[in-house]
């Protein structure tokens, strides 16, 4: 065994997961890659292998079967020292406002898995001493939009959990950040209209994640220019803000 | 649709972009009309379909990697850039560097592109030991010297005519640093300047700027830079031994974009920077390989600085005898027009690998016009001085040559063409540049 750090990756296979993955790598991480399908994840392990002299190895996970979990933590080679929860789901608002089991997967995908998983992760970590949980959230939480508060709503309970999370735990040496990155440039928003200036690479995010968890940082906008945006947008009255149509 | 066009900015093409995620999504993006597009640094319509666009860049893993043997196998779509600065810590750097380093590993094998050391280590496609390809048919094979080999060296410097480049093994070379041994000459003309390179081509790294509004007794006055791979007791105790990649460059000042591009800024420009090297001139001193390769990185968008309309390459390569006396008709013409590029490349190649590789050996030229005036006719008078010195055009730089000019200089057309259609019978795979040189039926 080694006694490099080690860092696990909930939702590898997503663009931001792949960049952060690479990120931790090259700073001398040992990297995990959980996602539903670990084998479709083994070529992103071989690239962190081979471009890195660390261990890259590969885990499935579904954040959907929250029956897993305890199963899915107890039987974790080692206790990583970071964990990081990339995992969400835009869906389809529209499709969502009438559709339930839809909107039932975009709650459970960006609030009840993230939350539940990330927090077993902090009982363990708060039992050994240390340890620093990471979870990608949204700008979208920070105030429910007409055209995607299904998703906005879950990322808010997501961020919301984060937070007390932290508060408890960063008594007993454990570190939570939450990363809001705003506009990404990725499979999830490909086709979508991003506003150039406010939009990042994946690459950014990732770099972004490695520079919070080793400066402690709590909460991130990827980009600097988006505490701005959401401190104007939470900043608007409601009655201002139900009438813009965004 | 999507409009798109080569670094050159010109042509614009309105055409479907796909972005697979997956090898079987590549296989199903292929429609006909399609091609493969690295990260569009060819100036040209080389990386643009007929109908459909691929992009590659979303490939961008590294298979394995051999320490031992300098071994690696990855994905097309991985940057050179992204090479260099993953493995280049570790004492590995490609063999074959262009002048830019945002070029992807399929972009590079496509074009079978040259460095600065051509003359003596040949070529990009001289490390490929095999490819992973898909061919307009539909078919997924490994091609190599042994294996495949027709599809192998035609897909060398093949422009991703003869499919998609799915994966590439190659090899990388040992450094001791990322540092660059640079010895700079002065030339005061097109003789001492060819003469230059001839007493460097025992240097691995080789290349001249050319002022090419320098006019009578001064045209083709030159800077020639040699280089070689610092060792590491040759670097300042204080250097790291690998440098970081966002070095600025000395070799080109940051405001040039703000000048406007005429023959006064230009001659203003290159009388400084002709000047400016001069006194660097003779002892070798120690730069970081990034401006020394790619000294044009250092500005982003740079291809913006000649305006909307975009601007041309022309890039030529004549054969050694004959050489002296093309190079400086065209040099002359050039500065007599006075619409002179402000950057001009002279250098010396040796032999291609691949069927429809550029190089040959003998010298290259390279010159940027702006889009305007009557230059199209003006690269058509060029353009038949080439061929009859024997020459021809880079197609990674062609935007506008002629069927005729291109079938004159590339002789081994005949059996590119005859692999290409066993591997494509149909005729999928097809660029705008293949419907402008190559295709039998015009649309
Ligand atoms: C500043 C600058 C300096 C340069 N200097 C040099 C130089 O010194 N020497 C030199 O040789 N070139 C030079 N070039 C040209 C450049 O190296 C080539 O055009 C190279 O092909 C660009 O790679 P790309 O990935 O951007 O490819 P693209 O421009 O996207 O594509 C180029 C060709 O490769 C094909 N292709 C790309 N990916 C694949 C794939 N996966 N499978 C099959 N075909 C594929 C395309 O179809 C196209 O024909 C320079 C370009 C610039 C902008």
């Amino acid at each position: 065994m080694t006694s490099r750090k080690s860092v696990l990756v909930l939702g590898g296979s997503s663009d931001i997961g792949r960049a952060a993955a690479r990120a931790f790598a090259k700073a001398g991480y040992d990297v995990a890659l959980a996602g539903r399908d670990a084998a479709a994840l083994e070529p992103d392990a071989a690239d962190l292998r081979a471009r890195y002299t660390i261990e890259g190895s590969t885990l499935k996970f579904d954040v959907l079967d929250t029956a897993s979990f305890d199963g899915f933590v107890g039987s974790l080679p080692v206790l990583p020292d970071v964990v990081i929860s990339i995992i969400g789901l835009l869906g389809v608002q529209a499709q969502a406002e009438s559709d339930l089991a839809h909107a039932i997967t975009i709650m459970r995908s960006n609030y009840e898995g993230p939350s539940l998983i990330l927090g077993l992760f902090a009982e363990k970590f708060l039992a050994r001493g240390h340890g620093t949980i990471v979870g990608v959230s949204s700008v979208a939480g920070d105030r429910g939009r007409s055209s995607n508060y299904v998703y906005g709503s879950a990322k808010a309970g997501f961020s919301a959990f984060l937070s007390g999370l932290r508060a408890r735990a960063s008594r007993g040496g454990v570190h939570v950040v939450t990363v809001k990155p705003g506009f990404v440039r990725t499979k999830m928003t490909e086709g979508m209209k991003l506003i150039g200036p406010l939009t990042v690479e994946a690459p950014v995010v990732g770099d972004a994640i490695l520079a919070a968890v080793e400066n402690k940082t709590d909460v991130v906008y990827v980009s600097g220019k988006w505490r701005l945006v959401m401190f104007i947008i939470k900043a608007l009255p409601e009655a201002v803000f139900k009438k813009l149509k965004f | 649709m999507t409009l798109v066009s080569g670094w050159g900015r010109f042509p614009v093409v309105d055409t479907d972009l796909s972005r697979p995620r997956s090898f079987e999504a590549v296989s199903e993006a292929v429609v006909p009309g399609s091609v493969a597009r690295g990260n569009g640094r060819a100036y040209g319509d080389a990386a643009i379909g007929v109908s459909r666009t691929i992009a590659m860049t979303g490939f961008d893993r590294v298979r394995s990697f051999d320490p031992a043997t300098g071994r690696i196998r990855l994905e097309a779509g991985v940057l050179l850039s992204d090479l260099i600065d993953t493995f280049g810590p570790r004492g590995f750097l490609p063999f074959v560097v262009p002048g830019t380093r945002f070029a992807s590993v399929g972009g590079a094998i496509a074009a079978d592109v040259h460095g600065k050391n051509h003359h003596c280590e040949g070529g990009f496609g001289r490390y490929v030991d095999s490819i992973l390809l898909r061919t307009g048919q539909g078919e997924v094979m490994e091609a190599s010297r042994e294996q495949n080999s027709d599809a192998f060296f035609a897909t060398i410097g093949g422009m991703g005519l003869t499919g998609v480049i799915l994966e590439a093994t190659m090899r990388l070379r040992t450094v001791e640093t990322g540092w660059i041994r640079e010895r700079v000459i002065a030339a005061s003309d097109l003789d001492a300047a060819m003469r230059a390179l001839d007493a460097g081509d025992a240097a691995t790294y080789s290349v001249a700027w050319i002022d090419c509004v320098a006019r009578g007794s001064d045209l083709g006055r030159s800077l020639i830079y040699l280089g070689e791979h610092a060792r590491a007791d040759e670097l300042a105790d204080s250097a790291d031994r690998f440098p970081a990649g966002n070095d600025p460059g000395l070799a080109v000042p940051v405001d040039l974009p703000s000048i406007t591009l005429n023959r006064y800024s230009i001659r203003a420009f290159n009388e400084l920077y002709y000047r400016m090297g001069a006194r660097r001139a003779g002892g070798g001193h120690v730069v970081s390989l990034y401006p020394y390769f790619f000294p044009l990185d250092s500005i982003a968008a740079w291809n913006r600085i000649y305006g909307r309309r975009g601007f041309l390459q022309h890039q030529c390569v004549i054969p050694e005898q004959g050489a002296r006396s093309a190079i400086g008709e065209i040099l002359d013409r050039v500065s007599r027009r006075g619409d002179a590029s402000f950057l001009a490349v002279l250098k010396k190649l040796g032999q291609g690998d691949g069927l429809l590789s550029f190089p040959l050996p003998g010298y290259t030229l390279a010159l940027d016009f702006p889009v305007r005036g009557e230059i199209l006719n003006f690269l058509d008078e060029i353009d038949r001085l080439v061929v009859a010195a024997g020459g021809r055009l880079y197609l990674a730089k062609d935007a506008r040559q002629s069927r005729a000019t291109f079938e004159a200089g590339y002789p081994a057309l005949a059996r590119f063409n005859a692999i290409r259609k066993s591997l494509d019978p149909a005729g999928a795979i097809r660029s705008k540049l293949s419907q402008r040189l190559f295709d039998e039926v015009q649309p």
